[in-house]
Order: C-alpha cells, then structure tokens, then sequence
C-alpha cells in the first residue's frame, strides 16, 4: 500500500513539475539557509580560534590599565619598563619567553610610496612568542638591539605595498624621520579578523625608543609578552604576575590593578563563544523561514486539494479508500519536502564552498547540521501535509465527482 | 445449520429503498420506495427527467452513497450495513464507472489511466500493463497509449474511460449519460461497444440516459419519476 501510494503520488508530481517546484521552493531556501549559516559560522569560529593560536600558543599579554578592547582605559596609567619584563622573566615560575613591547604609527616611505604603518620595538623574543618566522634575509639580534642599529623587518602587506616586485633586502626605507635598512622579511600569517598581522615593521626596542619615536623614558613600553612553558597552569601564571607586578607598581591594597594580563586562551574562548552565539542566533532567523517553507507546502497542499478535488473524486469513485487517499497526498508532500531538503543541501554545501572563500573562513562539512536540517524538513512535510491529506481523504466521492 | 438455496442470489436487489436530504422542514425526499431486481448480464437503462431521483438511485447502485431505509443487496452483500471503506473496496472488485465527463487524470497518459484501478488492486507492474494494454486495444486504442487526454478527441476519452472501467472485469458496469458530451456518430460507436461488452463479455451495464435512442440499445428500460419507478419494461430478449 505505502509502494503504490509512493508511485501514486510521483506520479501526481511529474504531472505538474511547476507546481511542485513552487511548492518546495521555500523549503528548498530554508534548508539551504540554515546549513549556510551554521556551515559558515563555525567556520569563522574555527578562524577565530586558529588566528587566535597563530598570535602565539600559551601567550600571556600584560597590558597598562585595565581591560581589554573598546572598554580598556590606559588613559594616564604608567606603561612598563624594561626591567619590569626582566622581573618577570626572571621571578614568574613558569615563563619561557618574555619581549617588551613599544608601539607607535608612523609614515614609512620607500622612493615615492609613503603609508602609515604600526611600528613595533621590541627583542629577539618577540618573533619566538609571536610565532613569527622569517621568509627572506634575517631576524635582528641582540647585539642590534645593544646597539640601537637602523635596521627592521617587514611583514608580507608592506613589501606589497612598498616594494611591488622589487626584492626589498637591504633597501632602506624613511621611517618618520630616520632611515632604516630593511634586513628582513616575516613569513606571512594572512589576513584576520582581528586586523591585518602581516601589516608590521619590527625594530629593535632600542632603535625604536632612541632614533623614531625619541622616548628615551623608561617607562615607554605599552606591552609585555610572555609566552608560559608548555602544560603550565595559566591562572597561576596570572596572579603570580599580577603580584609581581601591583608590587613594582607599589600599589597599596586598597588599589585596583592599573594593568591587565590577558590570557590568549581566555580570548580564544570568549571570541569563539561570541561567534557561536552568533551562528546560533543566524540558525534560529533562518530556521524560522524553513518553518514558513512547510506553511508554504501546506497552502499550496490545501489549494491544490481543492484544484483536485474531481481528481480525488475520481480515485475514490473506482475503488481508493480514504486512507489512500490520505497516504498519497502525505507521501506527496513528503517527497516534496525531502526533495526540497535534499535540493536545499546541494545549494547550500555550493554556497558555502564559494562564501568560504570569499570571506576567508574555512570549509567545514558538518554532518550533523545536514542531518538535522534534513530530518526537520522530512518533518515539515508531515506537519503541514497532515492538513491537507486528511481534508483529500474526508471529501465525498459524489460530491467530489460534481466538482468542477 | 443453513440451506444453501437453490439458485444463486439476484445480482441487484433493492427492497423499499428510499433516500432523504436534509432534515425537518428542509427534508427533501429523492427516491420513495424502490423496489427493482436486476440479473447478471442484463442491459438496464434508467431514464427519467432531471429532478426525477435517476442519478440519485445511480449513485446508490454504484455504491457511493448510502440509503436512507430500506435494503439494498448486491450479490447478497448487504451496501446499507457497509462503511465507506468497505463500499470502496466493493466499486474497486466488482464495480466499473464511466462519466458523461470522461473523469480521466489529465496530463497522464491513456496507459496510466487505465492503470489506476489496477494499482488500487496491488497488481503488479508487469500484470498491470500487459491488462491495460489489452482493455485499450479491446476498446479500439492500440496505438494511443501514450497519448494524454488532451490529445485525445471525445469518443476516444470515453474509449479510455470505458477501458479503465472495464480493465478489472468488474461484473457491473455503472454509465452515467456515456453520450451526453458525444456527436452522433461517435456516440453509436460507443453504445456498439457498450453492447458488445454486454453480449460478450457477459458485464452487466446499468446506464442512466435520458435519448430515447440511447436507451433503444438496453434490453430493459426503468423509468424512474418523483422518485418512483413509473415505468420498468423489457425492449428486447
């Protein structure tokens, strides 16, 4: 019985492909649109947290003021010194690296192009805890960074823009008002939600204090680094250092902290539970147009109940019982609306193969979200074909035969 | 303990059947006691004015409708005590119907409208064609199998409407106004066929008409009026 109504009902499809197009259209757009978003949202999630690894693994940010993002106020709170960054490399258990940071935006020019670009000072350990490796020529070392030598190293978005094609090695480039010779080209990390990494020049922390910005105070760092040996337990790393540090700032106990230690795990986790709320949240809108895809099917059911009401007449007059009749419009709107599921995943892994990379986030097949989506619109087709299934199946035969 | 009788029950047996619509004041009484015997292999047409009870006593005999009182026995099987599935199953074995509109699927072919009884039937495929194919070309369509009704002229969708009522062999064959949407030459095709469904096949066929020239090819004519029978003769023997 459930063979021949399946035969019966595919027939009455292919009887009227447009209509049953019409019909799954909207769960074809509903299926498609909740897989695209949860596809692509965990995809960004997985890029935030891979661009979040490629800052550093086990990477500890000590920053003046508190805080971190839109709200963070550094505003009159004193920055670091150097020896602050040696206590803590020197006093924090745990600490594999540490590299003092300084930063300030200033306009590089090479021959006739001219950007503005954010200059960061800093040691040796920097390019270690960043993850930074060296594509071209070579890192700065300590006896640069002794010296105060006018040297930097560039990422990959500045050679772009400065160099074109040129080889930039050992070219010298104007940065604010001092020039510098280029011995170095990082590997790139490629672009980020968090900024474009790639878009820096490195120098040593000495040249930066003495030839570009002319800081030469001591409190002139705004960062510390500090990369934590591996299977360290991190909060214990953060009060150790917010103890060392509230006593080189002499804070009394009745102070609040006038710095921050970030966690780039913590980040990672905040960031990727934003993101996830967000995909949930862009699940849930296009969830609701797969619900509006199945009342769809149900109006276009119901009317065609009654555009077919002579048809049913027909089949019930030579012998159908109701619950044939039943059978063979609820398979048809299953069909349907598993057509339409099916469709739905198609357009949908091909949008998101070509928005991955459009946007830059990684493909991510889930097969759970296809099941899901795809066992919700089966179900859509249930729901909503009962209505008009059950209205074909009350229908009385001679009144149906009449209908015109 | 019961006697087996000695002669097979009457195909068609009503005994005082009548049929109301609505109720109270608005109580409309189509048929009013009808009493009529029908016997395998005949040839019955019922005629009567529009408003006359004739389509309502059709619609009793072709099972789709219930009677208000009185009893109606087919084959023995009494239809009043039947539920709609049950008469279903009874139009689906033994019964066949054709329309004066034809009533076949649209956009489907002749082939798969001639099939539908049959798939109701749970027969399979293979059976189902190689009968279809055969009730087509024993109605004088071998070579329109393919063809949906629109590209089908009048009499040629009653010929595929007479196959799919036939394709089953039922033992009774209901025709409401075969005729009525037919020219003249066509419409003696078509009751040629009837006849000879009726001679050889041995199908009883009950055809409501109100041509009197219609009618003349039925061995027996009822005439029905103000839901009586007026009239009940025999044309022919």
């Amino acid at each position: 019985m459930f063979f021949n109504a399946l035969l019966i009902a595919l027939r009455e499809i292919r009887r009227n492909l447009m209509r049953a197009f019409l019909t799954v259209l909207g769960v074809i757009i509903g299926v498609a649109a909740v897989i695209t978003m949860v596809t692509l949202g965990q995809g960004t999630t997985q890029a935030v947290k891979n661009q979040i690894s490629s800052l550093g693994s086990n990477l500890l940010v000590l920053r003046p003021g508190s805080g971190f993002g839109p709200r963070s106020t550094s505003a009159g709170v004193p920055r670091f010194t150097t020896q602050d960054a040696q206590a803590v490399m020197e006093q924090v258990s745990g600490v594999a690296a540490v590299a003092p940071v300084a930063q300030t935006s200033l306009s590089t020019i090479y021959l006739q192009t001219a950007r503005t670009t954010q200059i960061t000072g800093s040691t040796p350990d920097y390019f270690q805890i960043g993850k930074w490796t060296i594509g071209e020529g070579r890192l700065f070392t300590d006896l640069d960074l002794r010296s105060g030598a006018a040297v930097c190293v560039i990422g990959e978005t500045v050679r772009r823009q400065l160099f074109g094609s040129e080889n930039p090695i050992g070219a010298k480039i104007r940065i604010g008002k001092s020039s510098c010779e280029v011995i170095g080209l990082l590997t790139a990390k490629g672009q980020s939600g968090m900024g474009d990494q790639d878009d820096t020049i490195v120098v040593p922390l000495s040249t930066l204090q003495r030839r570009l910005t002319g800081r030469t105070s001591a409190r002139s760092v705004n960062q510390i680094n500090i990369s934590a040996e591996d299977n360290t337990n991190s909060d214990a790393m953060i009060s150790e250092i917010t103890s060392l540090m509230r006593q080189r700032r002499n804070l009394s106990a009745n102070e609040d902290d006038n710095f921050s230690v970030f966690d780039t795990r913590q980040i990672a986790e905040t960031l990727s539970s934003s993101t996830k709320m967000m995909t949930m949240l862009l699940a849930a809108v296009a969830g609701v147009s797969l619900l509006v895809g199945g009342i769809g099917i149900m109006n276009i059911m119901l009317v065609s109940v009654t555009e077919r009401t002579r048809e049913i007449g027909i089949r019930l007059a030579i012998g159908a019982r109701a619950r044939e009749v039943l059978l063979q419009f609820l398979v048809e709107a299953i069909t349907l609306s598993c057509v339409g599921g099916v469709v739905g995943i198609g357009i949908a892994l091909g949008l998101c193969y070509f928005l991955a990379q459009v946007i830059q986030v990684p493909f991510q097949f889930d097969t759970r979200i296809n099941v899901i989506a795809f066992i919700f619109s089966a179900a859509v087709g249930v729901l909503f074909g009962f209505t008009p299934a059950r209205r074909a199946a009350k229908l009385d035969p001679i009144e149906a035969l009449r209908h015109e | 303990m019961s006697v087996a009788p000695s002669t097979p029950p009457p195909l068609i047996e009503l005994r005082r059947l009548t049929k109301t619509y609505g109720k109270g004041d608005a109580a409309f009484q189509a048929l009013r006691g009808i009493n009529l015997t029908i016997q395998q292999g005949e040839f019955v047409a019922v005629m009567g004015p529009s408003g006359s009870g004739k389509s309502t006593l059709m619609n009793l005999l072709g099972c789709l409708d219930t009677p208000t009182t009185g009893s109606y026995l087919y084959q023995g099987i009494p239809v009043e005590s039947l539920n709609a599935d049950q008469r279903s199953l009874l139009r689906r074995h033994a019964l066949g119907f054709i329309f004066q509109g034809f009533n076949l699927l649209a956009r489907t072919s002749a082939l798969e409208n001639v099939e539908l009884p049959l798939l109701y039937r749970g027969i399979p495929m293979s059976q189902r064609h190689a009968l279809a194919r055969e009730a087509l070309s024993s109605v004088g369509l071998p070579t329109k199998m393919r063809n949906t009704p629109a590209e089908l002229s009048g009499g040629q969708q009653q010929r595929v409407a007479i196959a799919r009522a036939i394709v089953t062999s039922p033992s009774t064959l209901f025709a409401d106004e075969p005729t009525g949407n037919l020219d003249s030459s066509t419409t003696k095709d078509i009751m040629e066929l009837l006849t000879r469904l009726n001679a050889e096949r041995g199908i009883t066929v009950l055809m409501v008409t109100h041509e009197d020239d219609v009618a003349a090819y039925a061995k027996r004519t009822v005439r029905v009026k103000d839901g009586h029978i007026e009239s009940d003769l025999i044309n022919k023997l």
